[in-house]
């Protein structure tokens, strides 16, 4: 087990390197001189030449990337062109805005994805299980950022139950430590803010789980027609177990770990999913920012949310790996 | 709840009847069978068939030219789904839309497809250092999410349809090298493959003949199923406005313009964009989960 | 022969498998009986159902599979009718089973004494701490040293031979009145068939569990049952105590069986001796299924072999066989 949590720690080295340099080349792919395509044509030859400099342009590649990851690697992700903030502060400042929402969309994913997989699987072919599966197709099938549109049409335009946007009603004064909202909110007992926060929260963390949960139902229904077609299962029904305790203990604990794994790998797409959430519902998050950025042509920001997000997406397959053999016996006696 | 027995849930995993590789005709005659297989082909060949008539029952023009009287009009007998934002018929639009919602679709996966399968057939083929050089490769493109890395693309290489399906393209490649790659080597300790390269059977041979026509499944549904996720990440980066440049009538492009006047109740500017991209990717999605039935007698029910 | 001497009566059985190719008539029509305390043997080529009459005892059948007809008696109730709750009382308490595969028997997750326990938990109503005393027993019982430390093991640490032996721990856990094997060694080397056989000799011997016991391998069936039913392409062709089975063969199938086992004991792998192969059961052939595969009908030049298919009649005290010969 030791080994294996080792070999999985290892093989993730050359990866995040690898990413890191993806991330650093890509200001190099910029066609033309970067510093002008960042500042625009009618920039002056002096801010060019800052930026040349702050960008570390004018020194040779490789010794820019020694630089770069010498940065990187002491949390130093630069400044970004417009603002000059420090991108990394901001980077934190603004990433628990989007771990509220991706955890809440998680959350609602395997909360409803599970259950409706099991029981699909345990109904195969019945409506419930005909209509789960059609949904979830079509739930896979549709852009998040549509849905999110007409949720915000339907029920913040048309019937004023929900805000269209922001994290906080503006006139909510509301100072938060952690940048947890929901958290700080909580802990203070300050139900106002909590409640105010939840409103905000409920839209994008729906659109935001709906792919997610339309995978997990899917995968967890044949996880589950899997399990129980296995010879352990029908040992559980000799037994003389009644169908709950079959179904609910012996095939689902097995058909859970692939599970796991597929809802490990949705971070990635709850991130990146996060650039159009929070760009439609006005989540002050770290998509949006990106989104921004790039609007904006500040490529720094880009590209340290961008290696962020990639770090973040290695870190937590490596996570949902080594829980993964924790959960099978097979692998965690090895 | 009532018992539920034994017969009710359980079937064993290993179906017994299909054979592995079935000849295509039976493969299509149980794809004609299969409930999802068919309405994804009604939805494509819906959307094919929209495709192809809209240059000819509707005039070029009629999709780029203004008409500031009618903007935002409800869907009524002269504008079937409504007006937009700058007085152009919706419907015609869609239409239009769906040339470049299914070109760059199926061209960005076609090249994904021919790049990744000849990457992972020489990765796997070749072993050694250069297999594990290009799947490390495959592994940090598989480490940004798709949707990230194609905005970042589009946004090195500036906006636009060319630069979005090049950038869909690359995300999609991993992919498939990585499946090809799986077969590539499971074929390659396939004893007949053996026999064959002991034959003195040329490497390119042995590909072209047993390897590409066995991994032929697998690779159509994958292709299916891109094809669906393609024309999402496409309406996602329009809507952005890093693919299509207005005033061309791209899906996501026109939800974008439609989301601003959200507040101006213009319900059916934003309901039937959306619903031609929904039902496109559904009929892909469909399609590809009846062929994934039908060729991998594993899964099968 | 009265109902009562009988543990268990199989009246024309059918179970049926509905496939895309067709229907597979797996079991169709079968007949036989258990005594209390007896060991019956079943035996037949590979695919002529005995699995599938086993798990239909059980009602283990899964899709696409049903049972479609035939009566199961049971201590005075037929199993084929019984409700889901009734059922549950006899499964793993009264009848239990143990299988081909052991390794894959058991639940990868879950300890070894967790899965035995559960038995005398749901049937036995008995408490944690009792409970894995007993689990300790049985293991002992069933010739596990070390039963404490063996308990805690996952299914994958055990070998074949270890996971049959917590199979049969786990089946005999609440002492049931029939044990059915479904091939309990056809997995195994063979120096540990011979333990795991001599093992069920001598718990047969302790209780008043009676077995079925299903095989290949009539040198086991010589070594261990008193009765047999030979059964072919989803019926019993003949039925009989060992000794009669093996001095005077009645049934053609029979008798190639027994002229495929040169020296009475000695081990044969597979019966595949006779020549041709089991019919194909979506499309069987009319009359007798033996039919195609049988020289005896060639050499009396019976034709009604072909058009009619035999009964299955008692030809002596308990001995029956199902072919025109002997009409
Ligand atoms: N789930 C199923 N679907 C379709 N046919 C089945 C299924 N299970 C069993 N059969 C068919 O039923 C027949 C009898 O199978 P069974 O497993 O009872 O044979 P068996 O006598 O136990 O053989 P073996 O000695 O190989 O275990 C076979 O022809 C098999 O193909
Ligand atoms: S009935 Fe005829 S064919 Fe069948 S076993 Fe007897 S003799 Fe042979
Ligand atoms: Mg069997």
């Amino acid at each position: 087990m030791a080994g294996y949590i080792l070999r999985r720690l290892l093989s993730a080295v050359p990866v995040l390197l690898g990413v890191s340099i993806l991330v650093f080349a890509f200001i190099h792919f910029i066609p033309g001189d970067p510093a002008i395509a960042m500042l625009g044509e009618r920039a002056t030859p002096e801010s060019v030449a800052r930026v040349r400099t702050s960008l570390g342009l004018d020194k040779p590649i490789w010794e820019q990337y020694g630089i770069y990851m010498g940065k990187v690697l002491r949390g130093d992700l630069g400044t970004s062109i417009l603002r000059r903030d420090n991108i990394s502060q901001e980077l934190l400042k603004r990433f628990p805005a989007t771990v509220e929402l991706a955890l809440a969309a998680l959350v609602l994913a395997i909360l409803l994805g599970i259950p409706a997989g099991v029981f699909s699987a345990v109904k195969r072919n019945s409506w419930f299980d005909n209509g789960t599966m059609l949904l979830s197709l079509v739930g896979v099938s549709m852009p998040i950022f549509w849905l999110g549109l007409m949720m915000q049409s339907l029920f913040s335009v048309a019937l004023g139950w929900f805000p269209t946007g922001a994290r906080l009603t503006a006139t909510l004064k509301f100072q938060s430590t952690t940048n947890f909202v929901g958290l700080d909110s909580l802990l203070q007992g300050n139900w106002v803010v909590f409640l105010d926060w939840l409103r905000h929260l409920t839209m994008p963390a729906i659109a935001l789980s709906t792919i997610p949960l339309a995978i997990i139902a899917r995968m967890t229904r044949s996880a589950m027609l899997d399990v129980l077609g296995q010879d352990y299962v029908r040992t559980a029904w000799a037994k003389g177990l009644r169908w709950s305790t079959v179904v609910l203990k012996h095939a689902l604990r097995n058909a859970l770990l692939p599970v796991v794994t597929v809802a490990g790998l949705q971070i990635g797409r709850l991130l990146a999913g996060a650039i159009l959430t929070e760009t439609i519902f006005s989540w002050p998050g770290i998509g949006r920012w990106v989104y921004e950025s790039i609007l904006a042509r500040d490529y720094p920001i880009v590209q340290g949310v961008t290696l962020f997000i990639a770090a973040l997406v290695v870190i937590v397959n490596l996570v949902v790996d080594i829980s993964y053999a924790f959960l099978d016996p097979r692998i965690r006696l090895q | 709840m009532n018992d539920i027995t034994f017969d009710e849930i359980s079937q064993r995993a290993e179906a017994i009847t299909t054979p592995v590789r079935s000849p295509w005709a039976v493969v299509l005659r149980r794809l004609a069978r299969h409930r999802s297989a068919q309405m994804g082909s009604v939805l494509i060949l819906f959307f094919v068939l929209v495709a192809v008539l809209a240059p000819i029952v509707y005039p070029y023009n009629a999709i780029v030219d203004s008409n500031p009287v009618n903007r935002l009009k409800p869907p009524s007998a002269a504008h079937l789904f409504g007006t937009d934002s700058l007085g152009r018929d919706i419907l015609v639009r869609i239409a239009h839309g769906a040339r470049i919602s299914l070109g760059v679709g199926v061209l960005s996966v076609l090249l994904a497809a021919v790049v990744g399968v000849l990457l992972g057939l020489i990765a796997g083929q070749a072993g050694g250092w250069l297999d594990n050089l290009l799947m490390r490769g495959m592994d940090i493109l598989m480490a940004v999410p798709d949707l990230l890395l194609a905005i970042v693309i589009v946004a090195i290489r500036g906006p636009g349809l060319g630069n979005a399906l090049l950038a869909i393209s690359v995300v999609t490649v991993p992919g498939y090298a990585r499946l090809a790659r799986s077969m590539a080597i499971s074929l390659r300790e396939n004893d007949f493959i053996m026999a064959a390269r002991s034959l003195g059977v040329s490497t390119s041979e042995i590909l072209r003949t047993h390897i590409l026509p066995n991994s032929l499944s697998p690779i159509i549904v994958q292709f299916t199923l891109g094809v669906a996720s393609a024309i999402l990440e496409m309406a996602a980066l329009g809507f952005l406005g890093l693919g299509q440049q207005p005033p061309w009538p791209e899906w996501g492009a026109m939800l974008s313009d439609s989301a601003k006047f959200l507040g101006a109740g213009a319900w059916w500017a934003l309901t039937f964009p959306g619903l031609a991209i929904m039902l496109s990717v559904l009929g892909f999605n469909l399609l590809g989960d009846g062929l994934r039935d039908v060729l991998d007698p594993r899964l099968k029910r | 022969m009265t109902q009562t001497d009988n543990l268990l009566q199989v009246k024309d059985l059918k179970t049926y498998f509905f496939t895309e190719d067709g229907i597979v008539h797996a079991v169709d029509g079968v007949d036989f009986s258990v005594k209390r305390g007896e060991i019956l043997g079943l035996v037949g080529e590979s695919g002529c159902g005995k699995s599938v009459t086993s798990h239909s005892i059980m009602r283990l059948i899964g899709q696409p599979g049903k049972i479609i007809g035939g009566e199961i008696w049971f201590d005075g109730k037929d199993l084929v009718q019984l409700s889901e709750r009734e059922l549950r009382q006899i499964r793993g308490n009264r009848i239990s089973m143990i299988f081909q595969q052991p390794t894959s028997c058991l639940n990868p997750v879950f300890q070894v004494k967790d899965q035995v326990l559960e038995v005398l938990q749901i049937h036995q109503q008995m408490d944690r701490q009792h409970g894995t005393a007993r689990v300790h027993e049985l293991l002992k019982m069933v010739g596990i040293s070390d039963p404490e430390r063996r308990a805690k093991a996952y299914p994958h640490e055990l070998s074949g031979g270890m996971a049959q032996r917590v199979m049969i721990a786990m089946g005999l856990a609440c002492t049931p009145e029939l044990l059915i094997a479904d091939e309990p060694t056809t997995a195994l080397d063979v120096t540990i068939q011979a333990q795991i056989l001599e093992l069920m000799r001598n718990l047969y011997r302790n209780t008043n569990t009676a077995i079925i016991l299903i095989t290949h391998d009539l040198g086991v069936v010589a070594d261990m049952c008193q009765r047999v039913a030979v059964m072919y392409a989803g019926k019993i062709v003949e039925q009989t105590d060992v000794r009669r089975l093996f001095r005077e063969p009645k049934h053609p199938y029979t008798q190639g069986l027994i002229g495929a086992v040169p020296v009475l004991g000695v081990v044969k792998d597979r019966l595949e001796v006779i020549p041709g192969s089991v019919p194909n059961l979506i499309d069987l052939p009319r009359g007798c299924r033996f039919a195609p595969r049988c020289r005896a009908r060639l050499e009396r030049g019976l034709t009604i072999c072909a058009e009619e298919e035999p009964a299955l009649r008692p030809i002596g005290l308990d001995h029956a066989v199902r072919c025109w010969l002997y009409e």
